[in-house]
Order: structure tokens, then sequence, then C-alpha cells
């Protein structure tokens, strides 16, 4: 990544500016033209550097009160069929296989869900131990009590 | 909030465009006025119901790296390790849950070899255990939340 680039995602981790012509302002920042920068920002998105560019709601604040952690213990032969079914299920935000810490840790399945109502958390909660069946050997819940921090990618300059 | 609220959440979650007037174009397809959409995208900024708006980088894309770690934190430290742990520029989110693992943070470095030295460092500075858990596999990442 060249040093241009660099400069975007520095101007840009805080969040983009609200006013008219916002990739202007921030190509003025860094001294290039407001083309260059959105023809760098369209191919960074094409590239997958940027995933998106958009809003990020604060979960709680609209009401998802239950946002939860689920952590499944699936066998390792089967992990990639069943970890690709249960990220398309449409409550779930983000879904990753991770490494056991044998004895303390067993889960290597994480799928992070969200819902308005305990209910409806419990309800998701048991749709994916469904979709698991006989291959998952045991699972929890850890859900969020409190937001410690949370900040946007930071890189130096 | 009201409904135009929502429907300014639910439609900047999906996208934004580039173009040398974005906001214009998102306000035209909301039937509101550019100054009403600034003005209201701003109050959603200010009283929290949006955490951020702009860019979403891929930290591994980009050359860096990100994992997630936990510490079993005894309850009588807990802000204390909160505070030391979130010290940390490399730590991005940190979240208490549930559980004897009580405190799960992602870290974002520039490059792979800092999650290590970052966690190093958290595990001299706090005397915890750090349990890494980096990703081995991502299956989705993407979800809209609807307002």
């Amino acid at each position: 990544m060249d040093s241009i680039n660099r400069a975007i995602i520095s101007a840009t981790q805080a969040g983009l500016p609200l006013t008219s012509e916002p990739y202007q302002t921030l190509a003025e920042q860094i001294g290039i033209s407001a083309e260059e920068f959105m023809q760098r920002l369209t191919q960074m998105q094409a590239t997958g550097i940027i995933r998106r560019i958009g809003a990020v709601p604060n979960h709680y604040k609209l009401g998802y009160q239950h946002n939860g952690m689920t952590v499944w213990d699936v066998t390792d032969a089967q992990i990639d069929r069943l970890g690709t079914q249960v990220g398309l299920l449409d409550f779930v935000s983000h879904c990753y296989h991770r490494p056991r810490h044998l004895p303390e840790w067993r889960y290597n399945l994480f799928a992070m869900i969200h819902s308005k109502t305990a209910a409806g958390a419990e309800q998701q909660i048991a749709q994916i131990a469904t979709l698991l069946g006989t291959h998952c050997h045991a699972h929890e819940v850890l859900y969020s009590t409190r937001i410690l921090k949370k900040t946007g990618l930071r890189i130096s300059k | 909030m009201d409904a135009i609220d929502r429907d300014i959440i639910n439609t900047l979650q999906a996208g934004f465009p580039i173009c040398p007037s974005p906001y214009k174009q998102v306000a035209q397809g909301l039937n509101i006025s550019e100054p009403e959409l600034l003005t209201r995208l701003q109050g959603l900024l200010d009283s929290g119901f949006l955490s951020r708006f702009g860019p979403l980088f891929h930290a591994e894309q980009m050359g860096g790296a990100l994992t997630l770690a936990a510490v079993k934190v005894p309850e009588q430290d807990f802000e204390n390790i909160a505070d030391t742990i979130n010290a940390f520029p490399e730590v991005a989110h940190n979240y208490a849950r549930s559980h004897e693992l009580n405190m799960w943070f992602v870290l974002a470095t520039e490059n792979p070899a800092q999650i290590e030295q970052t966690i190093v460092k958290i595990e001299q500075q706090t005397g915890l255990q750090v349990y890494n858990m980096p990703k081995i596999h991502e299956y989705f990442v993407g979800l809209k939340l609807e307002a």
C-alpha cells in the first residue's frame, strides 16, 4: 500500500466529514484531486481493503439489547460446511472458526447473534443448535454486559 | 428517533456512494434535503445511535492483522484492568461478557508480528493470561440491523 492510500485511510478513520463534498474536503487535506481520491476509494472497495462505506449503528441504542457471542464445540471435520451454513443465517453478523484452548476453552465455532428480546435470542440459538445437530458437542452464549471500548481501526501516520 | 432517522440508518448501513455530492444523492433517495440529512446524521452520531460513519477497513487486506482475545479478570480488578487494556491503541473493541472469561477484546495492528508483541505487553502489564483466538476461517461478516 502506498503513502497516498495510507493518507486516505488515516484521514477517514475517524469518519467522513459531514460537508456537502466530503471527498473533496478530504482530498484537499491530503493534497490530491477529488477525482483521484474517489478513484482510489473505489479501487480500495473493489480490492476489499474497504469492506463498505457506511454507518455503524450502536446495537444497544437501536434496541438490540440481546447481543450474544454464541460459541460451539463442533466436529473439526465438519466445521467448514457447518460454519458456512451458520454464517448464512440472517441474524448472524459474524461467524468464524477460531482455535480451541483445551482444557479451558473447547469451542471452535463463533457466531454473533443480535435480538431485541431474550426470547428472540433463545430462538436464534435453538436454530443454530438444530442446524449443527449431532456435530455439536457443547455450546455456550456469552452476552455482552457492557461496551468497554469501541473505536475504528487506527493506523499511525 | 423518528421514521426519517430510521430510514437514514437503514439506508446508510447498506453503503454510501462515491461521487462528488454523495449526501445530496442519498438525501434525494430519502426524499429529504441535503442539509436535513447532514443535520440528522450529526444528531445520530452525537446521540450515539451511530458509532461511526465512514469507510470500514479490512485490516488483513491492508497487510494488517486482527485477533480476538480474552482474559479472566478478578471482579475487584475489573475497572483497572479495563483501563490498562483500553490504553493500548491496538485495542479496537473491548466488551465485558457474562462468562469466566469476562473481558473480550479485539486487537488490530498494522502487521501480524505486532499482535503477539501486544499480547505479551498486555500479559506483562495485567499479570493475566491472554487467550488468543485469531480467526482460522471467516465464514461471514456483515449484517443490517433494522433500526
